[in-house]
């Protein structure tokens, strides 16, 4: 058997126990962590599809996040509590934002995309700031879970866990999948060389673009559960820091590699967890270790077990 | 909605303006030459804005307080430059973007750890305090004309330095081909730090000038730095002609857009409605005026390459 695998197998057996095992030594706490981080790394996954493998640097990944909770809270403000019309909601509500930013961002590049994605992630970002019907400014609260016909109790710290470890792992597949199929092909290709790619007939567009909208729909799905799990949505959710922090996991486990994001995530949120711990300043600790870690640690955390895929 | 009104309004988007233009001229400069992109930059605004109220505070003396702060930021500008910063030019954006975003969570918290996470009150002198009287009959204050005198002075002097002096032809040699000007036998690595510094002293001057208008306080540079970005990419990087339209055309459509979307919208849809949608709209507009922008035009109005 591959190493690789081996290492997966380890990883997945750790987390499948973490649950039983925080509640028998009543640590709950660390279920609640784990969870967050189960979360955002779906959306550091999605956004590792475009910026790793595709090349599109986007700093403004954090409007799928928020598009995502906002359909559900919406929806929940209204009265509809049912996840089967509300994640498919948010899937797609996060789908048609994502076409609409791409088909414009995608025709720029280099710098002028990265300042044009997070200018439309701040338009959205001002929009959630103005809805004063759902909080504005302040947020809102979750009027009710997300309910599955008693299917699965959201409720339900563990049942809720493993939801999202699950739909961690069908991302993880999901997004392996698709770099490795024919699509993954071209879109690998117009990274490392657009005009080659042009030369043998594909049009990178519509694979960029494509690509774009999945992983925004992605993340659309890990800000569903995002709102779950903290049963509250701000605009914040939508700040340019959060999509720094999204660009940060990728690029701290990893970019263009199957599990990179996620350990980029949880690396990421473990240090942050460690520093509050240890003093209120902590960022003035974490913004050093970020910038060390750019210019000594290239090829993220990922990089020390394997080579990069791409 | 009365004409006074909006030219009082047109002079508030000036000054806005102008202050963009303090910010963007460094930020663009750093752009174009080092093709660096700075998110840092707008930490050195908060810096400059602190540093001024402590050194008034300390010398009792605006002027003094004022100089020695621009000498300060323009020394950190240096310092952030030579250690983080150069270490940084031969990387993608990715990186620098995420390096720079690491100095600026550093920044925000040191600010905090010694002034705390409050804002601070940044005085005037007595005679920047008083008011004007326009020929429109209203009254406006000096400070703000003020900020425009010394917005539009540093631009006339940016001008006459980047197309006049030897310094100046080497930066905008440097930002149309930086290989050959090295080749030329140029130290381009003083140029950069130089025009860093340069740059940081400017955003340092946009903040201490900012800081009684608006809050000093942690975090005050992202707000404006975002938005220096839009002036950077609608002007055209590299370019301080391009800067300083860019600035006056957000300045003014930010400030009037705030000042009257919402009566606007309300003689056209029902009031409630634009109660709700006027502010919103009004915060979206530069950031629908650059994507009309970078349609139209990909590489800004004034693009140096």
């Amino acid at each position: 058997m591959k190493p690789r695998l081996v290492l997966w197998g380890l990883a997945i057996a750790l987390l499948v126990a973490l649950p039983p095992l925080a509640t028998a030594l009543e640590q709950t706490y660390y279920i609640d962590l784990v969870r967050r981080m189960l979360i955002l790394s779906i959306a550091a996954i999605s956004l590792n599809l475009i910026l790793g493998y595709g090349g599109l640097v986007s700093f403004g990944h954090a409007a799928y996040l928020g598009v995502g909770a906002y359909s559900v809270g919406i929806m929940a403000f209204y009265g509809v509590s049912s996840g089967w019309l509300q994640w498919p909601l948010a899937v797609g509500a996060s789908a048609l934002v994502a076409l609409a930013i791409g088909a414009v961002s995608i025709r720029t590049s280099g710098i002028y995309f990265i300042m044009i994605t997070l200018a439309f992630t701040q338009m959205l970002y001002y929009l959630g700031i103005s809805l004063a019907e759902f909080g504005g400014d302040d947020g809102m609260r979750l009027k009710a879970k997300s309910q599955f016909s008693g299917l699965i109790n959201l409720g339900d710290p563990v049942a809720f866990y493993y939801l999202a470890l699950a739909l961690m792992l069908f991302s993880v597949f999901l997004v392996y999948r698709i770099v490795n199929s024919r699509f993954g092909m071209v879109l690998r290709a117009a990274k490392s060389n657009d005009a080659r790619t042009r030369a043998i007939g594909f049009s990178p567009y519509f694979y960029r673009l494509a690509a774009f909208v999945l992983a925004g729909a992605m993340c659309g799905l890990a800000g569903a559960l995002y709102a779950n799990h903290t049963n509250y949505i701000t605009p914040g959710l939508m700040s340019w820091q959060q999509s720094g922090d999204l660009m940060f996991m990728v690029i701290l486990g990893g970019m263009a590699s199957t599990a990179g994001p996620v350990i980029g995530t949880f690396a990421l949120l473990l240090i942050e967890e460690a520093l509050k711990g240890w003093t209120e300043y902590w960022q003035v600790v974490l913004g050093p270790l970020l910038v060390l870690s750019v210019i000594f640690f290239k090829r993220g955390l990922a990089g020390m077990f394997y080579k990069p895929d791409a | 909605m009365t004409w006074g009104l909006v030219f009082e309004q047109l002079l508030n988007g000036l000054q806005y303006g102008v202050m963009l233009f303090l910010m963007a001229a460094g930020l663009t400069l750093v752009l174009g030459i080092m093709n660096m992109v700075n998110l840092a930059h707008g930490s050195l605004y908060m810096v400059g804005a602190y540093l001024a109220v402590a050194l008034t505070g300390w010398t009792g003396n605006y002027f003094a307080g004022v100089a020695l702060a621009l000498l300060g930021t323009l020394l950190i500008g240096m310092a952030v430059e030579v250690v983080a910063l150069r270490a940084l030019y031969h990387r993608d954006h990715l990186d620098q973007v995420l390096a720079t975003f690491g100095l600026i969570l550093f920044f925000n918290e040191l600010v905090s750890m010694i002034w705390g996470r409050g804002a601070q009150y940044a005085s005037l002198p007595g005679w920047l305090q008083g008011h004007i009287d326009l020929f429109t009959g209203s009254r406006y204050p000096v400070y703000r004309v003020a900020i425009l005198v010394v917005g539009l002075s540093t631009a006339l002097i940016l001008w006459y330095v980047v197309t006049r002096t030897r310094l100046g032809m080497l930066v905008r040699a440097g930002a149309s081909n930086r290989t050959m000007v090295g080749a030329l036998g140029v130290n381009i690595r003083l140029l950069y730090t130089v025009v860093f510094g340069v740059g940081a002293a400017l955003a340092g001057l946009a903040g201490l000038m900012a800081g009684p208008i608006y809050a000093v306080q942690p975090g005050m540079g992202e707000l404006i730095l975002i938005q220096v970005f839009v002036v950077i990419v609608i002007g055209g990087i590299g370019s301080v002609r391009g800067a300083l339209v860019g600035a006056i055309i957000v300045g003014v459509v930010d400030t009037l857009g705030r000042a009257f979307l919402k009566p606007l919208l309300a003689s056209v849809i029902s009031p409630p409605a634009a109660e709700a949608a006027g502010p919103a709209l009004a915060s979206m507009l530069i950031y629908l005026l650059m994507a009309v922008v970078l349609a139209v035009r990909p590489s800004g109005l004034f693009s140096s390459r």
